[in-house]
């Protein structure tokens, strides 16, 4: 269970501040499907980075799994990101110099996993992402799909909790986002509670449950409904 | 994980192939500076007898003017008199005694064709082979009764050997110098201590005398001193039997002592020596007799040359500058990698994790530069050793041994680690979300 009270995140510049998120609060449950919608600059990167503990908040509470993370040290953190958080990213963030199944073993490492163990995750990963045949390829000899298949296979490799997703399919077509809303769906079944960020409507409309993020805060219901007031405003 | 870090390591290096390439240099040109000169410095500082230090001793008595001391603040002179030379070895009270000096001879090699040459020789006691371990391949040394009939026999080094005889067992042979005939009695193995330690008044760093003969006959045959020879006050009238009787200095005077009991024996009897010869209106100043190690003789005697101390330090200036470079380098490299280190971070690496991938990879930079290092060393040497190619102890100082070939490892890795700590510590200090906010 993901749990944030009246959470803020201000960023201060030499300038200015900038005052991302706003007393958000947001419970999400496990094995919720929640997507996050909201305009450009209204605090979804921001909100998805505190949950990951990618970043600190700037006052508030955020409870992961009953535990209150402005407890941990780095080293905690670091545990809990790497066991309970897969992530997503927008822009794959592959790392180049590794191949496919080096780039899904990196979370692994981590984890102090034996030799075997990997192995045997990195492989059913890639073949539920459909990539088994691109094992020893690097990123640069894969296509913009095939590289967000290999972020998700890295994702779900230590098989998190709760997954993260920030625009995943932001760079894909229309084709390719549907089946890895597919794939998303399918890991959702699994028990895996997932958070996404997403431009598209209809993608949106795929979440069991939408929130809607505007001026660093947040609301529930449908995303046509605020799509329309925000168009309105 | 180690092994992981060094393939992160590794193909980090391969990925950077220029950047890494450039810090290895730097290293490797800073390590390969500094350590020419401390290979020049430790084999200046070596004592090549240490393995008998703690028996061996040099010895000082203080026949020196009443007016001034030898060298300030007292030193006692740093050779002997023959007389005091003379005394103290046939007293023979040390469990091994050894007055020495060195002479100069002419040899006449056999052959119509073969022409006479200079060559230094030493003429020693028969002790000094035994004393000094000096390794024999023919032959031996002659003993104390050939030293008291003054016999007319040498030893030969393995170099005047090889020139002499081909290298052969020459034993038995007979040699001619200065028209005399000299019989061999033993052939060196070779033989180069560096400092050349029981006799550093002269260069302490040539080679040792190739030809050694008995004290004895040196004096009888009226050798003179073909080293330093200093006085306070004239040796008179009356040639070489006034210099013998005279306060000049121009011998080196060694004894080994076995313990400690044996130490304050001799030291005593040295004491009674002086207090007597006062007696007979000698040694007009305070008592003040040396027993040195060859470690504290070759400390007191200053052996390694300041010129050398400096250039260490400017050695090291330039390896510190190698190492900013470094630091600069490694910096850049950093910067071009916040991607992965805060991919990693968010992947779940902890600032301890992300810290040991660093290191290790600087080690390994470390390493590699040791090597090259390593390399650039012995070219350095190589430097030295054809700029001063005139020289011919020169090429004694310019070796290297494994605990340098180590000394060079360990410091360029150390130097590696060092300049990585600051980088280091910035690559951690990347949080974890630095660039995944690409939109
Ligand atoms: N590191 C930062 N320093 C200063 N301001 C920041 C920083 N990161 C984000 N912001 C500001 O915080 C606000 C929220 O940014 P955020 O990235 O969360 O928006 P978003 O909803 O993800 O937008 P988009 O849909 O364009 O991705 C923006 O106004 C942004 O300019
Ligand atoms: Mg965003």
């Amino acid at each position: 269970m993901l749990k944030m009270k009246s959470v803020s995140k201000t960023y201060r510049t030499d300038m200015v501040e900038t005052h991302a998120l706003r007393e958000f609060s947001l419970t999400v449950d496990e094995g919720e499907f929640v997507s996050v919608t909201g305009p450009s600059g209204s605090g979804k990167t921001t909100f998805l980075n505190i949950a990951g503990m990618l970043e600190e908040l700037t006052s508030g509470t955020y409870e992961l799994d009953g535990r209150d993370i402005s407890s941990l040290n780095d080293r905690e953190r670091s545990k809990v990101r790497n066991e309970k958080i897969g992530f997503i990213f927008q822009s794959f963030n592959l790392i180049p110099e590794l191949d496919v199944f080096d780039n899904v073993d990196v979370p692994l490492r981590y984890r102090g996993f034996n030799a075997d163990e990997r192995k045997r995750r990195i492989e059913k990963c890639l073949d539920m992402v459909g990539l088994t045949s691109r094992m020893k390829h690097y990123p640069g000899q894969l296509s913009g799909g095939q590289q967000q298949r290999v972020a998700i296979a890295r994702a779900l490799a230590g098989e998190p909790r709760f997954l993260l997703a920030d625009e995943p399919t932001g760079n894909l077509d229309t084709n390719m986002a549907e089946s890895v809303l597919d794939l998303l769906a399918e890991i959702n079944d699994g028990g895996t509670t997932i958070i996404m960020v997403t431009h598209e409507l209809t993608l949106a409309n795929r979440a069991k449950r939408n929130i809607f993020v505007r001026d660093g805060q947040v609301s529930d219901g449908p995303p046509e409904l605020h799509f329309a007031a925000a168009a309105n405003a | 994980m180690f092994r992981y870090y060094l393939r992160l390591g590794l193909l980090s290096i391969r990925a950077n192939p220029a950047l890494s390439a450039l810090m290895v240099a730097a290293i490797a040109i800073g390590i390969g500076a500094c350590m020419t000169i401390v290979n020049v410095r430790h084999v200046m500082s070596d004592n090549p007898i240490s393995h008998k230090n703690d028996v061996l001793f040099h010895v000082q008595v203080d026949n020196w003017s009443p007016d001034e001391p030898y060298e300030d603040p007292n030193e006692p002179p740093e050779q002997m008199t023959y007389l005091d030379a003379k005394a103290l070895h046939d007293a023979g009270r040390a469990y091994r005694q050894v007055a020495s000096f060195k002479s100069g001879r002419v040899v006449q090699p056999a052959g119509d064709d073969a022409r006479p040459f200079q060559e230094t020789v030493r003429a020693t006691t028969a002790d000094f082979f035994a004393m000094f371990d000096v390794p024999f391949a023919f032959g031996s040394g002659w003993d104390q009764a050939s030293d008291l009939s003054e016999e007319r026999v040498v030893v030969l080094s393995s170099s005047i050997n090889e020139e002499l005889f081909g290298g052969k067992d020459s034993v038995g042979e007979l040699l001619r110098m200065n028209d005399e005939t000299y019989r061999v009695v033993g052939v060196l193995a070779p033989w180069t201590p560096v400092p050349k330690f029981y006799d550093v008044n002269n260069n302490p760093f040539e080679e040792p005398e190739r030809i050694y003969l008995p004290f004895s006959l040196a004096i009888s045959g009226e050798f003179g001193s073909g080293g330093n020879t200093s006085c306070w006050k004239p040796s008179g009238e009356g040639g070489y039997a006034a210099f013998l009787a005279s306060e000049c200095i121009w011998m080196q005077m060694w004894v080994e002592l076995r313990n400690d009991a044996e130490r304050q024996d001799y030291a005593e009897f040295l004491d009674a020596y002086v207090s007597e010869q006062k007696l007979l209106g000698r040694f007009p100043r305070e008592l003040n007799n040396r027993l040195s190690t060859p470690a504290q003789w070759l400390e007191n005697r200053d052996v390694v040359d300041d010129n050398v101390n400096m250039l260490l330090s400017l050695a090291v200036l330039f390896l510190i500058v190698c190492l900013l470079n470094t630091i600069g380098l490694l910096l850049a490299k950093v910067m071009r990698r916040t991607n992965d280190i805060s991919l990693r971070r968010a992947l779940g690496a902890s600032k301890s994790a992300l810290f040991s991938q660093y290191i290790i990879e600087a080690g390994l930079i470390g390493l590699a530069g040791g090597l090259l290092g390593i390399g650039l060393t012995w070219l350095g040497l190589q430097g030295i050793e054809n700029i001063y190619a005139e020289y011919d102890f020169i090429k004694n100082l310019l070796r290297m041994d494994w605990s340098m070939i180590f000394v060079a490892v360990a410091l360029a890795i150390v130097s590696a680690l060092g300049a990585a700590l600051y980088p280091t510590w910035r690559a951690c200090s990347i949080s974890p979300a630095a660039t995944l906010r690409i939109q």
